[in-house]
Parts: structure tokens; sequence; C-alpha cells
């Protein structure tokens, strides 16, 4: 095979293209890696203590929860949601998770935009403006 | 095989590059439609599909009739056929592939379009669809190409091919049928409410199909001096006359029954589309025109002389290729919105947003056609050296 | 599924042992029955609100002989307002993108196909309310391919779920009272007062009438029924008790293309 040399060439180019992200990150990103954001509580979310299950459980899957209620809300029209810990909530973004948690540029946005998630909820679903 | 579309002429190319930035053009638009939403398109409250589901409709039935050289060839081993019928299948695959990008620009949210996998509804004929579509893209993408790639290696097609293009004849049936039924099934849409509509479909669908076709093979024969045959062309030409009867056929037997019975709900579409209402009456000229354009060539079609010259031929094709397109691209769908359901006329005229993003569609259908068609014209010549 | 098994297995394994540390503090053990008990219980559910109100299958009669123009548009402009339509032909004049939940218009449009020929002035002129009928046996419904619109088993009310839209306009299509409006565009910059506690609606979306389906579950009666000064009567249409039966009973009413086999849920007295 002559084209020994240019399929070389080929599987370098592909290779550092292919490898982007780590090469770009370990040049030009680790002086500002970006620290993982700690989301901020209001007064009243920190008096609540509790949310509707532990704060560990609501970090990784406070998605699936959103998602159930708004099935049981939308489908179901069932709007009381009992948690484990026995409390009673509305099952609603708007009025409940953002009741408490009122601040959703210091509270949602901060880990979102760390994770680069795009959550289409405020698309539709109103939050309080802020007030600071 | 896939090598021969990279190997042409300066005029392959400069044709490819056209279609690719009027594709990019397109899609462009299409960004603006992603950002704003519909509301850039001609639609409207009351006519909720337009132009996109209208080109949609028709090019199912451009797909449907690669059946009419299937079905002759493989089925009756009609050997005329010998050097079309790949260029059928490869016609249903482009068409079949610009189908599915025109229900993807129709929709209001593209980005959830998998919810019709993830939660699959049978009772809509919408889910259907999307099988049928897709089956007939697989069978004809697997048929074609292996039989091709067959003929190249002076082989015999894979013996699993068979039962797919037996396969292949009913599904290109139902592909149409099914679309049909999209609309035929709709209670209180009157001018779609009758059971003739799917028959009507396969016919003006084999009426415009085989017209393309026989003009695609003189544009073949043009630029790549590979010729598909006189012989098939006639026979073909034959088909569509026959097929184009049959929709005129069909369309009076509409006509009769919405206008002979009186039932507003039936007749007032066709008097909407025949002589407008209500002083609204943009389609007149356009309905009108197909009528006349079909029948024209028809009259052509039927007399030998005139269908044996190529130039009445050539007309004759344009001339059923344009009348079935204004009859199913144009006058279909927004006629069965016309009146609306509270018997309120509101018309519809696409925009030039959605006529641009329409021909972006179509140009990447052409795109993939003429690649594909570079593959054919060159086994074919291949196939033809060697021997 | 198994997500909500790992939770319920961890949520039980949790409270056995929260339950067991606790007794054991104040020295009281418990029979592992009584320690199973809350376990089960804990386990997350949906209930209805206690105050939601409840029907088999939810109807109205509309009373066209108790309404007239300012009444109609008061009742559109309470269900507008509260649902967070969007007004695109008072915002930007486009009659196309047009978005309405419940209208008025004539007779002769709200009933083609049974327009009587000398109708009296009254009906002639008089406007008629039309939304979504609710049916029974809602083509819509049949048309969606992804049961993004749905009837709800319990109380027999179409709805919508926005989430799941696709937005292919097939049940737009389908309807054949023309109750249903597309977002053509980001409804938002049309509203001119957003009600923060009901949703509003995204580009590409199909939305409709939902029966108010928001302030039955807390135990109100729809926007429009509130604003119609009694013309409107809404209720249970499987309750032979009911309102609604009652009137339905004593008064001859109507629906919209009863022929098209759909079975409105609104009836109009004329």
């Amino acid at each position: 095979m002559n084209d020994k040399n240019k399929i070389i060439a080929g599987l370098i180019i592909f290779f550092v293209v292919l490898l982007f992200p780590f090469w770009f990150n370990l040049i030009f990103g680790a002086a500002d890696a970006a620290t993982a954001p700690e989301p901020e509580l209001t007064d009243k979310a920190k008096q609540a203590e509790t949310c509707v299950a532990e704060t560990d459980y609501m970090r990784t899957e406070h998605m699936q929860i959103l998602d159930q209620w708004r099935d049981m809300v939308t489908r179901d029209g069932k709007r009381i949601y009992k948690a484990e810990n026995g409390k009673e909530y509305e099952a609603s973004l708007s009025n409940t998770c953002m009741d408490c948690h009122s601040n959703k540029e210091k509270f949602c946005d901060s880990c979102h935009n760390y994770t680069s998630v795009d959550p289409y909820c405020w698309d539709c679903h109103t939050y309080p403006e802020e007030t600071e | 095989m896939l090598e021969k579309a990279l190997k042409g002429s300066k005029t392959y190319w400069m044709w490819l590059l056209a279609l690719a930035v009027v594709f990019a053009v397109g899609f462009v638009v299409y960004l603006r439609q992603l950002e704003f939403g519909l509301g850039i398109t001609g639609m409207s409250r009351d006519v909720t599909w337009g132009f996109y589901i209208a080109q949609f409709t028709f090019l199912v039935g451009v797909a449907a009739s690669a059946v009419m050289l299937v079905l002759p060839y493989y089925l009756h081993d009609y050997k005329t056929f010998g050097k079309i019928t790949v260029l059928g299948e490869f016609l249903a695959v482009a068409s079949v592939l610009m189908c599915m990008l025109f229900i993807i620009v129709d929709l209001g949210q593209p980005m959830r379009l998998l919810n019709v996998i993830f939660y699959p509804t049978p009772n809509s004929m919408l889910f259907w669809d999307m099988i049928v579509l897709n089956g007939y893209l697989f069978l004809n993408i697997v048929i074609g190409w292996n039989v091709l790639d067959a003929e190249r290696n002076n082989t015999a097609p894979e013996k699993w091919i068979k039962p797919l293009i037996y396969l292949s004849i009913p599904w290109a049936v139902s592909i149409h049928t099914v679309t049909a039924f999209l609309y035929c099934g709709l209670p209180g849409r009157g001018f779609w409410l009758t059971a003739v509509l799917a028959p009507r479909f396969l016919a003006s669908a084999f009426a415009a199909g085989p017209a393309f076709l026989i003009l695609l093979s003189f544009i073949i024969r043009r630029f790549t001096g590979f010729d598909a045959g006189t012989r098939a062309r006639q026979t073909l030409a034959k088909i569509v006359a026959y097929a184009v009867l049959a929709n005129l056929f069909f369309f009076l037997c509409e006509v009769f029954v919405a206008v002979y019975s009186q039932i507003p709900e039936h007749m007032s579409h066709l008097q909407y589309l025949f002589f407008g209402l209500h002083g609204h009456d943009a389609l007149v000229p356009w309905m009108w025109s197909s009528m006349a354009l079909m029948v024209l060539a028809v009259i052509f079609l039927i007399i030998p002389a005139a269908r044996q010259n190529e130039t009445t031929l050539i007309f004759s094709c344009a001339f059923v290729f344009v009348g079935t397109w204004i009859d199913k691209g144009l006058g279909m769908i927004s006629g069965g919105f016309v009146p609306n359901p509270l018997h309120e006329v509101n018309e519809y005229i696409p925009s030039i947003p959605e006529i641009v993003i329409t021909i972006g569609v179509y140009a990447l259908g052409f795109l993939v056609l003429t690649l594909l068609y570079k593959v054919v014209t060159g086994v074919k010549k291949e196939v033809a050296g060697q021997g | 599924m198994e997500n909500s098994r790992r939770r319920f297995l961890k949520t039980a394994g949790f409270s056995i042992l929260g339950v067991g540390a606790g007794s054991m503090l104040i020295g009281l053990a418990p029979g592992p029955s009584e320690a199973a008990g809350p376990a089960a219980e804990t386990k997350p559910v949906f209930v209805d609100r206690p105050d939601a109100k409840h029907a088999r299958r939810w109807g109205m009669v509309i009373d066209t002989r108790g309404l007239d123009a300012r009444t109609c548009r008061k009742m559109e402009e309470a269900c507008h307002s509260i649902h967070n339509v969007p007004d695109h032909i008072g915002k930007f004049g486009n009659k196309n993108h047009e978005i309405k939940w419940i209208w008025d218009t004539e007779f002769k449009h709200a009933f083609p196909g049974q327009e009587a020929e000398f109708l009296s002035d009254r009906l002639e002129n008089a406007p008629v309310p039309v939304l979504c009928n609710h049916c029974d046996n809602p083509p819509c419904v049949r048309a969606c391919p992804t049961r993004a619109t749905f009837k709800r088993e319990k109380d027999g009310i179409v709805l919508m779920d926005f989430h799941r839209c696709i937005g292919c306009r097939f049940c737009m299509a389908a309807c054949p009272f023309g109750a249903r409006s597309f977002n053509f565009r980001d409804p938002r910059p049309a509203i001119e007062d957003e009600n923060p506690e009901f949703p509003t609606r995204m580009k590409g979306v199909v939305e409709k009438c939902n029966f108010c389906a928001e302030r039955l579950a807390v135990g109100k009666m729809p926007a429009c029924v509130e604003a119609s000064g009694g013309a409107l009567t809404f209720g249970d249409l499987n309750d032979p008790d009911s309102d609604i039966r009652k009137l339905l009973a004593d008064e001859y009413a109507i629906r919209r293309k009863p022929n098209l086999g759909t079975f409105p849920s609104v009836f109009y007295i004329v």
C-alpha cells in the first residue's frame, strides 16, 4: 500500500478532532474551570428545612418528581402529593416549588447553567420575578 | 457502488452544487421557522394544513407509483421494464425521504417527534403512516441496491430479496391508502369524507409517478446517454393514460355525488375550488387548469401517433405531472378546510418563506435522486461496457 | 418503574430503621406490624383535593335565551384571561394566528346544516357561544398520534397535555366544531396580564377549552359559567338528579352536528 502516510495522517487528524473537548480543556480551560455551584436557599426554604424529599434525592431526581407531578396533574387531575415524609403538597411547579424557591436565578439556573441543561419549563410556567 | 456518484462531469457537480445551495437557503428559512413558529407560513386557525402536507400527500403518490414498474417486472416478468424498474425504486426512495421531511417541517414541535414512538397510538392514522412510510423507504433502498449490485456483479440477486420484492407491492398500495385514510376518516370534513378518496389518490399517483419517470428517463438519456428504452416509456405512457382517466372518473363520481345530492357539506368545497365561495376564489383558475391539463394529456396519450411522438409525449407527461400536482398539491388539502366547520370562508395562500422551505425540501430530494441515478447509470454503463 | 421501586425499598428501609432507632431511644419496642404500617403508608401517593368537584361526565347547557352580547363578552374575557389565552388579533392584528377557547357566533355558523329558514329575529342575530364540546366520542382523541389529547376517564373532560403535543394539528382537522387553536408563534407577547396560577403555552402546540378542569379540581365552577349570569348550567350528565339533567328533562335542547356521532356534552336551548 502506498497510502500508508495518508492513512496515518488521516487517523491522526481524526483523533485530534475526536478528542477536541479534552485537549481544549487541558490547554485553555484548566485555569478557570468552573467550580460546582451551591444552589442558594431562600429564607423560606431554609425555614421549611425539608423539601418534598431529602436533599440528596431532590438534587438528583427532582426532574423525575416533576415529571410524575405533571403527568398526575395534567392527565389524572390529582393535585395533592402525599410525600414520603407524610406531608401533603400541591403538585405545582409555579405555586409550590417556586413558592419556597422563589430565587430561580440562584437556585434553578445556577446548576442548570453549570450542567448546561436548558429545561423548557419556563416557556409556559411562570416564576416569581427576582426582587433583589 | 457509491463511488459511482463521486465521479462526474462538471455539469454534474454544478447541478449538485446548485441543489445544495437551494437546500441551504431553504434550511436557513427553516431555522427561522423553528425559532418563530409556524406563523411564518400562510396557514391559519381554519386552514391548519397547507403546502407542506399537500406536498407530502402528492409525493407519497409518486413514491407508491414505483409499484407500476415493480409489479409488471417482477411479478409478470415483463422484461421491457428491466432497465427502468430500479429508476422507479430509487425515485420512490427520494420521494419518501421528501415526504418525511415535509412531515417534519410541518410539525409545531419537531424535537418531540419521537413521542409518536414513546406513546404509540394505534388508533391514530399518523402512527400507521409512520410505520408504512419507514417500511417502504427501507424496502426500496434494500431492493433497489441489492438488485443493482447483483446486476453489476453479473449474478442473480440474493434469494431473500424476492419475498421483500413481493412484500413491496402491497406495501406501495398501503402507503397511499393510509395517507388517504388520514383525511377520509375525519367527520365534519365533507370534502374528504368519501370512500373513493384512497382509490382516487392511487389513480392520480399512478399517473403522476410514471409520467415523472418518463420525463426523468428523457433527462437521463440527454445527460448520460443511458436510455431506459422507448418501449418501456410507451408502456408507461399507456399506464399514465389510464391512470389519469381513472383519476378523472373518480373525480367525476365525487362531483356527481356532491352536486346531485346537493348536500352543502359536500358540495361547498367543490364550489369553492371551482367557482369560488362568498367572493373567495384564489384557487379557481388553478383547478380549471388542472382539469384542462389532465384532459389534454389523456387525449394525447391515447392517440397512438401523439403518444409515440417524443415531443408530444414529453408535453403530455408534463401536463399530467402539473395537473395532478395542482389537484393534490394545491387543491386537495386546503380545499378540505374551506369552508371551515362553522361554514365560514377563510382562504389559504402559502407564504414566501413557506414556499422557500418547500423548494428546499424538493432540492434535497432531487439531490438524493441525482446521486442515486448517477450510481444507476454508472453501473448500467459499466455492465453494458463489459457485455 | 425501577426508579420508584428502588425509592420505595429505600424509604421502607429507612422508615423501619428510623422507627426502630427512635423506639429504642424512648424504650418502647414496637411489634413488627406497627413498624410495617407507617412504612407502607409513606409511599408517595397522589390524591384529589378534598374540595374538588366530581362527576362521571361533565356537561353544559347553554340557554341562549338568557344571553346577550355583553354577557358573552364577559364570559369570553373571564375564560381567556384566566387561561392566559393570547390575543393575536388585538396585539398584532393577525387573524390567522387567532386563539380562542370560547367565542360567540351566529346561529347559522354554530349549527350549519341545522339552519332553520325563517328564524325569528332574536335567533337570527342572537350570539351563540361555542366552545369545545367535550364529546363523549371525540374524533380529535382518535386522531392524536401521541395521546397528547385524551378523554379523562373519570369525568369525560377532553384535555390537552401541552408537554406531549408535537403540533401535527391532526386533532384540528379531526374536530368538526373548529374548537381547537394552534400556537403559530410564542403566545406570551400577546398576553396582556399573565395569570401566574395557570401556565401559558409555548409555540407549536394545540390548545382548546378544558372545561376549567383546574378550577373543578379546587372546587370552583368553570369561569364562563360563573360569568354567564345563570345562562350556563354545568353539572354531571350521568347523575339523573343533577340540575343539568333536570333542565334537560324540562327543556328541548339541541347539540351541534349530532349526526356525526361525536355525542357532544354541550347542549343548547334555543
